[in-house]
């Protein structure tokens, strides 16, 4: 697991399980189907990304392509910084 | 023709508007007078479809002396609200109280945070400014994003994304407006033992697209089982004045006009209604698709969008919980 995965996962642990560290959240699975996340839960998760790894997200990045699973945040995050990825801070 | 007979199409949402009425009518009598004890109806009026066809249901079933209307306007209420509302009472010839809520609304700073909430994200906001909430549109995402648009005095208009925080600070404050206009209501209730209707229709109540405790709390809901298409029909059947059934839903609650599909259905009502039909009945998309003239994947989408706003939804219906029942506390009827 790489260091942003993992902070991705803490952060999918604390703030949309509300710290129930019991569910397991697979890399796959997809936050709105799953319920996991609504409306409001995209508008914080994107003060996750801007405020933890210094990305700016535009309007054109909110799709689920990007957001809707921790591997696509994973990828997002990557893809957004690779200074941080090559670091793997 | 055959097999076209149960074909999809709107026509599943026509109602028999006289003996639907009657229903409802009947409905209204036997909760108010018997299992509320009450002795009339308080139903805020707001010039719109729902309330308009509430009230005219309320006076059919407890004739107009028994039935009270309320206008609530307040700083950022449409002129046409109290103006087709107050048409609407002098046809029915109810008695109406007038309760302008704007000096609540700025005792509780229900403007002054909902200002501070906007320069979070547009520091040159005052109240000179307008503006309204908006939802980005299911077209261009599966996430529906929430947006401020506002338009400074001089009329240029922008459209901001907002952050969780100041999303949620705006939708709180505005939420005065729904709580102090059902206080009210239920002052008028408590002064006269009436009740006090709620006048959601079946989209607002099935999707939650009401305030806990605000616009959500009432005695009874009369039309909460009718499609949105629905209550026009019966609009049509009861006389209510053509102005108002020609008027656009809105929301009536920012400063910006603001349709109600902006602001959270995905679609304007009549192809809501049926993509809700649809997904309540377990229809295939690719048949409601093909009756709205849609795509199968847009309503796939709408699908989605649904069972999102139930989720949400879910916590706006929930009574109090408690760690037990008790049962001396349970009202049957």
């Amino acid at each position: 697991m790489t260091p942003i995965e993992a902070r991705v996962r803490q952060y999918v642990t604390d703030r949309l399980l509300f710290g129930r560290s019991d569910v397991v959240v697979e890399g796959d699975t997809s936050f709105l189907e799953s319920g996991l996340i609504d409306s409001t839960g995209v508008l914080e998760l994107v003060a996750f990304l801007e405020e933890n790894f210094k990305v700016k997200v535009e309007d054109e990045d909110l799709i689920p392509a990007n957001l809707d699973s921790i591997n696509a945040l994973t990828r997002f995050i990557q893809a957004k910084s690779p200074a941080l990825a090559d670091s793997r801070a | 023709m055959g097999e076209n007979r149960n074909k999809f199409s709107p026509d599943h949402l026509r109602l028999d508007a006289s003996a639907e009425a009657e229903r409802i009518v009947s409905f209204i009598r036997d909760a108010v007078f018997t299992r509320l004890k009450r002795k009339g109806m308080v139903v805020g009026l707001s010039g719109g479809i729902d309330s308009s066809t509430v009230v005219a249901l309320a006076v059919r079933a407890l004739g107009a002396d028994r039935v009270i209307g309320l206008f609530m306007p307040e700083s950022d209420s449409s002129d046409d609200s109290l103006r087709l509302g107050q048409l609407l009472a002098k046809e029915l010839g109810i008695k109406t109280f007038t309760e302008d809520i704007s000096g609540i609304l700025r005792g509780a700073d229900c403007y002054r945070r909902r200002d501070e909430a906007i320069r979070t994200v547009v520091p040159e906001y005052h109240s000179g400014y307008k503006s309204k909430l908006v939802l980005s549109s299911l077209d261009s995402s599966e996430f529906r994003i929430s947006y401020v648009v506002v338009e400074s005095p001089e009329g240029e208009q922008r459209k901001v994304r907002l952050t969780a925080e100041a999303f949620l600070a705006l939708v709180a404050a505005t939420n005065f407006k729904q709580r102090t206009r059902k206080m009210m209501e239920y002052y008028y209730a408590d002064r006269f033992l009436y009740a006090v209707a709620g006048t959601p229709n079946r989209l607002e109540y099935d999707l939650g697209f009401f305030v806990k405790n605000g616009d959500g709390s009432a005695d009874i809901k009369p039309i909460a089982h009718l499609y949105k298409s629905q209550v026009y029909q019966l609009a049509g059947y009861l006389g209510v004045p053509q102005e108002i059934v020609n008027r656009p839903p809105t929301t009536d609650t920012y400063s910006l006009p603001q349709s109600q599909e902006e602001f959270y259905f995905s679609l304007p009502y009549d192809k809501m209604d049926l993509c809700l039909y649809g997904k309540t009945h377990r229809l295939p998309a690719s048949e409601v698709a093909e009756a709205l003239g849609m795509s199968e994947a847009q309503v796939e989408r709408v699908y989605r969008d649904i069972d999102a706003k139930r989720a949400v939804a879910r916590y706006l219906h929930m009574e109090p919980l408690l760690i037990e029942p008790i049962k001396e506390a349970v009202v049957d009827f």
